[in-house]
């Protein structure tokens, strides 16, 4: 296989901008509405009135289709490749979703009508709550977070919210976290207002008991785990775990990222876990959309219900309603109920998979990933730290330090390198704990022909590290661009954060 | 592929989960269907719903109707941009990445401000950033909105600024002309503000013809002034940094994305220059290739962010509404500065032609509100002698969709809904609101 990324030296589309053009033509009222409304403008206050036009470009509207359609065209995506995004659950996403979700039954719909008129949809998410609280093991799922961050946030506030009714929130200040956990964790229970307090992994990468003991105690509020964790390795003692946590008097909350290894092998609520969330864009295939919308549901065991976001989707026999009467509920994370048009898409998937598809999805991902990792570690430079004969689950964390003690060749240059041949690169530089990795997560969409071409990526990359390292030194060369300058991108004298910044301070040089 | 990992079976691939706590039923959940039954299934049941395409709809309040071009569906409809993650290997992604600076520029452009993140959740979570926001420049705590405010804002404001011990205190609003009561704005506001928080054009429609003297209220007392907008009226009315704004949040959705009954939404957030560094979320900036020293496009920033920064990043946000921004961004450069302005001239005039006519139903009285308008306007029903929702119910009966009550939000306005026009209302459609209303009231 090779590989050339299309380059059209596309300027921006405010440098296409021509006076007078213009891409749409609207609807103009009637002359009897002009008439009877009068003119509108005389009676806007002036100081309220814009005296000059906002600098939109002015381009025709097959301008605008080709200038969007050659930038698509410099963007890679999974439909073009494999995109082993270690945490990210880059699989494919069946094409019957973008059909089912463009109706205008649904995207027409307004979130504020009777609900006489909202039975169909209503009843899909009542229906696909109860599908993912089977799934996590919970008893009960909100769908509004807008993200799987927005989930942990919902999760957090929900601990804080138990917390307080329990007259425990002044003492309750900590939230423990594993040192591999996902940044998104400690980002909020800062913004739940408690401490992080980070705990070390053990030998295997998994939870240190003994040091979680030591932490544990009456100042502790909850914990935040994903298992398998972010080394791809299953928190074997997530049990013992939750007792450590539950006996402190804390809440043990699921992040649910990595839920892809085990979606009907094992499940969160089965494992002592009392809070998890979902991410509908990695789990359930929606497409991530070159970084959103998705979807992050977040479900909970029963005796924390009170406390999920207003309004749940409820179903009295006859007719589905939302429900608002919920005293102790957190309140709102976001304004009306969710990322719909997501979770249409997710209730979608489950429909295709069923229970035996959804099982086949945790196996065959786990397959593809420990398949892809032995293979990439038989070529020389890459190490998988934290006891390597262990299985991984759906992804491995691939450490290329001794590559660069050896060769000067980084992680990030053999991600660099793999995009010049066609193939998206592994997440680089986390989790922290490990030197120079590259996190490897194939998912269960991809089969062994397109695995191995990512393997024979890896093993041609080390080959050339050894041999002659310049040439991974300077990639990427294939595709729309050479390396970034991402310093410049953040320095206070080159940044160009807008086209109005660009023109007032020029080009970054 | 088994046998290379010398394992006999896929159940060798689990022995590391303890047999405790394998779980060994099936799942309780429908399925595996057929692409073709599992089409049919969605449709039969969106089929339930009755949409603003098949009645006419008159909400608005957050979630308002708009016409999406079909170029903004076939451009986010592309795999290519559809099917990629958040553009971490830049030089594989500078499609997207230079999607979301232009998004980034527009906004820019419509709000007066130099710096517009790449999306939020929604209006409400960047108003809480906002303040969060606020908080953290100014080291101080309260945050003044006004009465009128959307309750769902409100609602996510509260839960998100209760963590860091910020205070919301509310300012009052004129009862005749709906005007934010400057006296009252000066007396709540003081050395502990962080910041004056208006919405214009406010919740309930009506325009703040103060913006400027508001603004300086706030900077009198070197708190930040926030101003949240609908961004359809940025192409006729004054761009918020014009008059002062420090911050600007607000729903994009109205640009280019279906409602989809509430999401996903695209919440606005720009700042001036000097504040980025406290910016939350993904900034897209441009910059040069290393070698060639050519022009692209890569995250900025990115120290402020929660995969770098962990708990001192400035919000746990990463998945965002990017795509939805794309879309923005496409609408935007579709209609152009004039016809954003049209845009706005039209909604202006169709909302006005809606209001004249009502008028003319005995027992109505809108808007309550002396003031302009802009897409939305208050409807009282208190002298027909019917309450909101018995008006809303006999509306529905006659085919059409009145506006969302509002008597449990603000009680002291009596019986009254927040009706909704933009320019996918048809003269047929308003003229069968009037006849339906004169209907349900004079009969």
């Amino acid at each position: 296989m090779s590989f050339k990324q299309a380059k059209w030296n596309e300027p921006l589309i405010f440098e296409r901008s021509k006076p007078g053009k213009i891409g749409f033509t609207l609807l103009e009222p009637t002359e009897e509405e002009k008439k009877l409304a009068g003119n509108i403008i005389e009676v806007v206050p002036k100081n309220l009135l814009r005296e000059n036009s906002p600098e939109l470009p002015e381009v025709s509207e097959v301008e605008v289709v080709r200038h969007y359609v050659r930038l698509s065209q410099q963007n890679y995506g999974v439909d073009l490749g494999i995109y082993p995004l270690g945490s990210c659950t880059m699989k494919y996403t069946p094409k019957i979703t973008d059909v089912i979700i463009n109706n205008p039954k649904l995207r027409d719909l307004h979130p504020y009508q009777d609900e006489e008129l909202t039975q169909g949809i209503l009843q899909i998410l009542y229906e696909l709550s109860n599908y993912f609280a089977e799934i996590l093991g919970m008893d009960k799922v909100s769908l509004q977070p807008a993200a799987g961050a927005h989930g942990e946030y919902t999760g957090v506030m929900i601990m804080r919210a138990y917390h307080a009714l329990n007259g425990e929130l002044d003492k309750r200040t900590d939230v423990i976290v594993p040192d591999s956990a996902h940044g998104t964790n400690p980002a909020n229970t800062a913004m739940a207002g408690f401490k992080t307090v980070v705990v070390p992994s053990a030998e295997d990468g998994t939870v240190d008991l003994k040091a979680l003991k030591a932490v544990a105690g009456e100042h502790t509020a909850g914990f935040m785990l994903t298992n398998p964790n972010t080394l791809g390795v299953f928190e074997r003692n997530v049990m013992e775990i939750a007792e450590i946590i539950h006996d402190a008097g804390g809440l043990v909350y699921y992040d649910g990222a990595n839920l892809n290894a085990i979606l009907g092998k094992a499940r969160p609520g089965d494992m002592g876990f009392d809070i998890a969330h979902i991410n509908a864009h990695k789990t359930f295939s929606t497409p991530h959309g070159g970084g959103g919308p998705g979807a992050g549901p977040v479900g909970v065991k029963k005796e924390l219900e009170k406390f999920l976001p207003v309004p749940t989707v409820e179903f009295d026999g006859k007719k589905y309603y939302l429900d608002y009467n919920k005293p102790y509920s957190i309140g709102k994370v976001r304004g009306f109920y969710g990322n719909i048009a997501v979770l249409v898409r997710a209730y979608a998937y489950i429909l295709l998979m069923g229970p035996e598809g959804l099982k086949r999805v945790a196996e065959l991902s786990v397959l593809n990933a420990n398949y892809a990792i032995r293979k990439v570690l038989k070529a020389k430079g890459y190490m998988l730290p934290y006891k390597p004969e262990n299985l991984r689950k759906h992804e491995g964390v691939v450490s290329a330090k001794q590559m660069m003690d050896e060769t000067g060749v980084r992680a990030l240059n053999v991600s660099k390198r793999l995009l010049d041949l066609g193939v998206h690169a592994p997440t680089n530089y986390f989790p922290l704990i490990v030197p120079e990795a590259l996190m490897i997560e194939p998912t269960e969409t991809e089969s062994k022909e397109t695995l191995d071409e990512l393997i024979n990526a890896f093993i041609k990359i080390s080959g050339e590290a050894y041999s002659n390292p310049q040439v991974v030194l300077d990639a990427p060369v294939n595709t729309t661009v050479d390396m970034v300058d991402d310093v410049k991108a953040s320095h206070p004298k080159t940044m160009r954060l807008s086209w109005r910044m660009l023109k007032k301070h020029g080009e970054p040089k | 592929m088994l046998k290379e990992l010398g394992l006999k079976s896929i159940d060798d691939l689990f022995t590391d989960i303890p047999e405790k706590i394998k779980f060994k039923g099936k799942l309780n959940i429908p399925g595996p269907l057929s692409e073709l039954e599992v089409k049919r299934k969605v449709a039969k049941l969106l089929e339930k719903n009755v949409s603003s395409m098949d009645v006419p709809v008159f909400l608005g309040a957050g979630v308002w109707p708009h016409y999406v071009p079909a170029v903004v569906d076939a451009i986010v409809g592309r795999a290519e941009l559809a099917t990629s993650y958040t553009p971490y290997q830049a030089e594989v992604s500078q499609g997207i990445l230079q999607a979301q600076f232009e998004y980034q520029s527009m906004i820019c452009e419509l709000t007066g401000m130099d710096v517009a993140n790449a999306s939020m959740y929604d209006w409400a979570t960047s108003l809480g950033e906002a303040a969060l926001m606020a908080s953290r420049l100014t080291k101080k705590t309260e945050v003044i909105i006004p009465h009128f405010i959307h309750p769902e804002r409100k609602a996510v404001l509260k839960l998100m600024v209760e963590p860091a011990k910020m205070k919301i205190i509310e300012v009052n609003q004129d009862r005749e002309t709906g005007q934010i009561n400057l006296e009252d704005l000066k007396g709540k506001t003081s050395k502990n503000t962080a910041a004056i928080y208006i919405e214009n054009p406010s919740y309930l429609g009506f325009l703040e013809e103060k913006a400027k003297e508001i603004g300086e209220i706030a900077h009198e007392n070197e708190a930040f002034y926030i101003v949240g907008v609908d961004p359809t009226s940025l192409g006729l009315l004054k761009a918020p940094g014009d008059y002062g704004a420090d911050i600007v949040v607000g729903e994009g959705q109205p640009l280019g994305n279906s409602m989809n009954y509430g999401g996903p939404l695209l919440g606005i957030f720009a700042c001036k220059e000097e504040f980025v560094r406290q910016m939350p979320g993904r900034i897209i900036g441009l910059t040069t290739t290393k070698k060639q020293n050519q022009r692209a496009f890569c995250m900025a920033l990115q120290t402020r962010e929660q995969y770098i920064r962990r708990e001192k990043a400035t919000s746990s946000i990463c998945t965002n509404e990017a795509l939805c921004a794309v879309a923005a961004a496409v609408y935007l450069s579709l209609l152009g500065p004039k016809g954003l302005k049209r845009l706005g001239e039209i909604i202006m005039t169709k909302s006005a032609y809606t209001m004249k006519r009502l008028k003319e139903v005995s027992g109505i009285k809108t808007p309550l509100f002396k003031a302009v308008h802009f897409k939305e306007f208050t409807v009282n029903f208190d002298e027909a002698g019917k309450t909101a929702l018995e008006v809303h119910k006999k509306l529905l009966k006659e085919g059409v969709h009145g506006g969302k009550i509002i008597k449990e939000e603000f009680p002291e306005l009596g019986e009254t809904a927040l009706y909704c026009v933009t320019e996918v209302h048809l003269k047929e459609d308003i003229d069968k609101l009037v006849d339906s209303l004169k209907k349900v009231l004079e009969a």
